[in-house]
């Protein structure tokens, strides 16, 4: 049996996964990703293996993805979240579907065709909107963990609407809510709204919908959300926190084509660069 | 394998002939030696010259500012005198750096901007333009004309073309007057003449990028498009051109590519992120990407000038330009120059502060996408303002369009018969 490796450097939390030939699910991991992306990558990657109870050597080939998928220097190659979610959830489910990915600072909608090819994506603007942050905001606000939230929301009874497009703005309307009397479980499910609304507005939702991510693995309210706007089932594939590592897992068996240079050899972004430069 | 763009050698040519436009400024200032216009980037720039004036383009100033990262030391300067960020930081950038009372012009021996005489305008760009030159207009103290173009053009219309033909000439009896010398209409129709020669050659030289592997890209452009830019209506400008178009000949007869290794080949709609020029030629040159044609330098081909028919034929370029005209004709423009340029993507830049130059906002990259069957992509920044630009974001974005590109290819080649 070959073992395959996928390991998802993101701005939160660093996922790992081991899979065998069929793709299925031996160990996982995951662990904060801090400052030092490698030392977390290495961290997760050792903590799955030995969850998977395997060894380095047992693997045969790792690949990674994230935003820091050029900052884990044992990987054999690399492919973006954007495919990795993608092929992860084109796994379980078959095409065409549209993939939600809702992670710390970004949300992504990815469309896959009926072979699981790739025909667009999106991405969220430069804003916490639409992402884990808001969440993270929101429970801030009502002084309960991020973790509590989904509890809280699932005691709502009133339907109110946190009409900001802003996070900042959002947090102060909260506050105005809070002050006027409001329940906060009720806030709670209008954050959840709010952030569904800046979800379904990303892209138009054709074909079968599968929502990916630690947004959805810790909140089943958001994929309610999500199911009753599209009048359609939203699927939670297994794993859904570590389906961008999965899908990595399942590039490096498919032997994917890498297309981007690797870590060492890839180019800083030239921040200091003169003007004469481009002048 | 290198991934380092590969440098045209009349890039020292380039900069020689838009030194010694500069300096020609400030000699304009310094021992005035000519009368000073600013005029927009598309403004009636053949008419000035006739007239004898200086021409300072802001825009080329403003691109300087974004292309040496400084204008975002500029902006808050102008946005605290209540110009919102949400409006051109080109106009912002600048406006902010003549109050620091800093400009990129010193290295050339200027004082700073040049001072106008009198600010000419077109807004067939935009309003911001017009907005723009009052801001100057008032400083100043000097006259600020211009011509209020139609906007969203359809099919061109004759009763558009009168009406910029008489916004034109109304201009000329206030220029003379700044000029202090009557419209000699042989020097206007060399101007003319010499516009028109500079977009032909400059049209040619675009071209030589639908040649595979292409010898030119769009980040190459925006920098050699400067002559086009500030020496329009000069025979400067073509003389530039003809360099410029032998070495990319050359380029083409022997296969010099300038992204190394050319795998696919992207069209950008939209304006540049002047500030990221170079990270982001970097990176689509890593991925084997070269993205080998533009709408925007495309906008400074004027092939309808004709000096055998001055005013009409200024007024017709100006209406037809690109970015006045309705989404009609914009989508058919693209789709020409995609299959022109037979691209595999197209890349749409959401200028957060250029609403006018930006063309994803009314649904047009799924419309062409659907009649085209060419994926697309949008990417969200800004001509100016850095903070509306994430670079990982840009990159991730970038890197996983050309992975669905590739894997489209790779498919479409598994199923090709053998």
């Amino acid at each position: 049996m070959s073992r395959y490796a996928g390991v998802d450097s993101g701005s939160w939390n660093t996922k790992a996964v081991i899979i065998d030939d069929d793709g299925i699910v031996l160990g996982t991991s995951v662990v904060r990703s801090g400052a030092d992306l490698t030392a977390a990558a290495e961290r997760s990657y050792d903590e799955a293996l030995a969850n998977a109870a395997c060894e380095r050597e047992d693997v045969t080939a790792v690949w990674a993805t994230g935003f820091g998928r050029t900052a884990v220097p044992f990987a054999d190659g690399s492919r973006t979240e954007l495919d990795c979610h993608g092929r992860g959830a084109a796994f379980y489910v078959k095409g065409p579907l549209v993939v939600v990915d809702i992670g710390g600072q970004d949300a992504k909608v990815i469309r896959l065709d009926a072979q699981g090819q790739r025909l667009s994506h999106r991405m969220n603007r430069k804003c916490a909107a639409g992402t884990g942050s808001f969440l993270d905001e929101i429970a801030l606000r009502l002084g309960i963990e991020t973790a509590a939230l989904d509890v809280l929301a699932s005691q709502a009874t009133e339907e109110l609407e946190l009409s900001s497009f802003c996070t900042v703005f959002a947090g102060t309307e909260l506050l105005t809510l809070i002050r006027a009397g409001r329940r906060p479980s009720d806030l709670a499910m209008a954050a959840y709204r709010s952030l569904m609304k800046r979800v379904i507005a990303m892209d138009v939702f054709e074909g079968h919908v599968v929502a990916t991510g630690g947004v959805v693995a810790y909140h089943p309210t958001m994929v309610a959300l999500l199911s009753e706007a599209m009048h359609a089932e939203v699927t939670v594939p297994p794993h859904p926190q570590e389906m961008g590592a999965f899908g990595a897992a399942l590039a490096a068996r498919d032997g994917a084509v890498s297309v981007g240079p690797a870590s060492a050899e890839r180019a800083p972004i030239p921040l200091a660069e003169r003007a004469s430069d481009d002048a | 394998m290198t991934t380092s763009r590969r440098e045209l050698t009349s890039t020292a040519p380039l900069r020689e002939t838009m030194g010694a436009y500069y300096r020609s400024l400030g000699d304009a200032v310094e021992r005035k030696s000519a009368p000073v216009a600013w005029c927009t980037s598309v403004g009636p720039a053949e008419l000035l010259r006739a007239l004898g004036f200086a021409v300072h383009f802001p825009e080329n100033h403003a691109a300087m500012l974004g292309a040496s990262r400084t204008a975002n030391r500029y902006l808050p300067v102008a946005h605290a005198q209540g110009y919102s960020q949400d409006i051109c930081s080109y106009l912002t950038s600048d406006v902010g750096a003549y109050l620091a009372g800093e400009s990129p012009l010193t290295a050339f021996g200027l004082q700073g901007v040049p001072r106008a005489d009198v600010l000419v305008f077109n807004t067939n760009q935009c309003r911001d333009v017009r907005d723009w030159f009052e801001w100057y207009g008032r400083t100043w103290n000097v006259p600020v004309i211009g011509i209020n173009s139609p906007r969203s053009v359809g099919d061109v219309t004759d009763a558009e073309v009168e009406d910029v033909t008489a916004q034109l000439e109304a201009l000329v009896p206030v220029l003379e007057g700044v000029a202090g010398r009557r419209l000699d209409n042989a020097r206007l129709a060399e101007a003319i003449a010499a516009a028109r020669d500079a977009s032909s050659l400059w049209e040619q030289c675009l071209q030589t990028a639908a040649h595979r592997p292409a010898p030119f890209t769009f980040f190459d452009g925006t920098i050699h498009m400067g002559p086009a830019v500030v020496l329009r209506g000069a025979p400067e400008a073509a003389a530039y051109y003809r360099t410029l178009l032998a070495e990319l000949e050359e380029r083409t007869r022997t296969g010099v590519s300038a992204v190394p290794g050319e795998a696919l080949r992207l069209y950008w709609d939209g304006m540049p992120v002047w500030g990221r020029l170079r990270a982001l030629s970097t990176t689509f040159s890593e991925f084997r990407t070269a993205v080998v044609a533009s709408t925007y330098c495309n906008s400074w081909i004027f092939s309808t000038l004709d000096p055998a028919d001055p005013w009409r034929s200024m007024a017709r370029s100006s209406v037809e330009l690109f970015i006045a005209r309705s989404d009609g004709p914009k989508e058919r423009y693209i789709e020409r120059m995609v299959k022109l340029y037979d691209v595999d993507g197209i890349v749409y830049h959401d200028c957060r502060t250029c609403p006018n130059n930006t063309n994803s906002r009314y649904g047009m990259p799924r419309r062409i996408t659907e009649r085209l069957g060419i994926p697309s992509l949008v990417l969200d920044g800004d001509v100016n303002d850095l903070r509306c630009f994430s670079d990982e974001q840009a990159r991730t974005n970038i890197e996983g369009f050309v992975e669905q590109l590739a894997d489209a290819r790779a498919l479409a080649s598994r199923a090709a018969p053998a």
